[in-house]
């Protein structure tokens, strides 16, 4: 029985639908050319032009512009920005995926739309937000300028420690958990509401604490879904411009991540430069869509 | 009552104290800064700042640029989606991966690269420059930019929706004489109708706030090719809080009327089909 549907299913995906529903041979041929050369257009070519560009000058000019000490630093600064945000949201995600799967409680969709807001949030007002709040101009400005202060000594120190948060790391950090805030909350949420609780009240009736069932009975049960949105929100993190931008500065060997560096060089012509640090960045895209695909097809077949 | 309806799951108040506390703390309160700066502001101060020629010339060409990307993306997004689940083709698993390009690859990263196919002496630019036809540095070029970004949030609204259609209302149709052209108007774009329209409104809304991918391409010619976005930075550069902020929060409130829009799209959808 299973191999007849199977034999089936194979046959309807190797185009030998029922004539009925069946297109003409010319409208499937058409459409497929039109559907390739757009996204060739429009997907791959951009994707292309990025390396063209970069090797444009040689493999020799290519390696000497990955080598700059600014761009190493970019690249450094992106991955402590990333290594701070992604965990971050992955212990928000997994807090809010659990109340929200777990338990009934008024306000829920509330909730759950909330945690979206971000996506919503053009990426040059989530930069805007923590300026009006961290910078000069902003309420921490204010408060560092006010002549009594409420906790006089936090104002002394953060006077005395010159700490800043706008145009430097902790702002850029603040500006790239805000974009990637939904992300990981978002793919375990629907997961774990599909899923039910009923493995995790049997393993409680048999006496497991509540620790115990989370790291035995529910994490394994969420590891693709949470994989899959740690590689998403990795990706976001280590590629956001428009935010990082505002709160950044732009300082060179400072406050410039990757993706602000190739800004920096591209409008200073340094198209090799530019084009070489942006195929790092491309990169980490491809492989952020292989391990992306990967994930897809182990969850396909575990379901299958 | 409560009682009885108590889990005997652990961990409710730490999971919601948790989110709650974080929810507040990144999101809630930084985006309640934008409105409360704007309190500050008189009345008179406000309009100045959100309907000055410059400001609305950038609303028109950000909505514009971004309803028109959004357009082509359902006529396209909509073709990749029937031909990805529809006609088997070798390579379709990479061409299925590829379509999610604009979510991994960084904005600059798009911004400069279509620069570069479509600048006058870029490979695409100087084919059509012959013809007095400029994309770069044009309306064209932020059309372009918003095209790809928008391209995976019609086709992936799509995608699932293609894929569940029942073969008996295409196979009914053909049997009542109906010929594949009256069944897909009749049967099957009319079923594709609601995910069509929540593909379009996360394209459309995606592409009004964006900005790394347009700033390159654009050209940033104020009353021309400024969009809302690159507005406010330039209002920031001059230390115009107020402006950029004034502008940031009219932008906010239409992402979210978007957002309730899409979330009400998607609401029909959902019942749409489960029937």
């Amino acid at each position: 029985m299973s191999s007849a549907v199977s034999s089936l299913q194979r046959a309807a995906e190797a185009g030998h639908r029922p004539l009925a529903t069946r297109d003409a041979a010319w409208v499937r041929y058409t459409l497929t050319a039109i559907a390739l050369g757009f996204l060739a257009l429009f997907l791959l070519l951009p994707l292309v032009a990025v390396f063209g560009e970069a090797f444009r000058r040689g493999v020799g000019a290519y390696f000497a512009a990955l080598s700059d000490p600014d761009g190493m630093h970019a690249l450094k600064l992106t991955l402590l920005t990333a290594a701070i945000a992604v965990p971050a949201n992955l212990v928000f995600g997994i807090a809010a995926a659990w109340c929200i799967a777990k338990f009934n409680f008024p306000g829920k969709s509330l909730l759950i739309t909330l945690i979206d807001l971000p996506f919503a949030v053009s990426p040059v007002i989530s930069g805007l937000i923590f300026v009006l709040l961290f910078g000069a101009q902003g309420w921490l400005g204010h408060y560092l300028d006010a002549e009594n202060p409420a906790l006089p000594w936090l104002q002394a120190w953060i006077i005395e420690q010159d700490f800043k948060i706008i145009f430097a790391v902790p702002g850029i950090v603040l500006a790239t958990v805000f974009v990637t805030f939904p992300f990981i909350a978002r793919e375990l949420i629907p997961l774990m509401q599909t899923q039910g609780n009923d493995e995790e009240y049997a393993a409680i009736t048999l006496g497991a604490s509540g620790w115990q069932t989370f790291w035995r009975v529910t994490l394994p049960n969420i590891k693709w879904g949470l994989f899959y949105g740690v590689i998403l929100c990795n990706a976001r993190a280590m590629g956001e411009f428009g935010a990082v931008s505002v709160v950044s500065g732009h300082i060179r060997g400072v406050t410039n991540t990757l993706p602000l560096h190739v800004e920096i060089l591209y409008n200073e012509y340094q198209f090799v430069g530019a084009f070489a640090a942006a195929s790092i960045l491309a990169l980490l895209a491809l492989v952020t869509l292989v391990l992306k695909t990967l994930v897809e097809w182990a969850h396909a077949r575990r379901h299958a | 009552m409560s009682r009885s309806h108590r889990s005997v799951i652990p961990g409710f108040g730490l999971s919601l104290g948790l989110t709650l506390t974080y929810l507040s703390l990144i999101v809630l309160l930084p985006l309640s800064a934008a409105f409360i700066k704007t309190l500050g502001m008189s009345w008179d101060e406000f309009w100045t700042a959100v309907a000055s020629p410059r400001v609305v010339a950038s609303y028109r060409i950000s909505f514009l640029a971004s309803f028109a990307a959004a357009s082509v993306n359902c006529v396209f997004g909509l073709i990749v989606a029937w031909v990805l689940v529809r006609y088997p083709f070798p390579g379709r698993r990479v061409v299925d991966a590829l379509v999610d390009l604009p979510f991994a690859l960084p904005t600059a990263v798009a911004g400069i690269a279509l620069t570069a196919l479509y600048a006058p002496n870029g490979w695409i630019g100087a084919l059509v420059a012959p013809y007095g036809l400029k994309i770069a540095f044009t309306e064209l070029g932020i059309f372009i930019a918003l095209t790809f970004i928008g391209l995976p949030f019609v086709v992936r609204t799509l995608q699932p929706i293609i894929e569940e259609l029942e073969p008996e209302f295409e196979e009914a149709s053909a049997s009542l004489g109906a010929n594949r052209w009256q069944t897909l108007r009749r049967v099957i774009l009319p079923q594709l109708v609601p995910a069509l329209l929540t593909g379009f409104a996360m394209a459309f809304a995606r592409a009004l706030g964006e900005y790394g991918s347009v700033v390159f391409i654009s050209g940033n010619m104020p009353m021309r090719t400024e969009i809302t976005p690159l507005l406010i930075i330039t209002k920031l550069e001059q230390y115009d809080y107020k402006g950029a902020t004034a502008i940031a929060v009219v932008m906010l409130v239409t992402s979210f009327t978007l957002l309730l829009v899409i979330n009400l799209l998607q609401k029909w959808s959902r019942r749409h089909y489960a029937v």
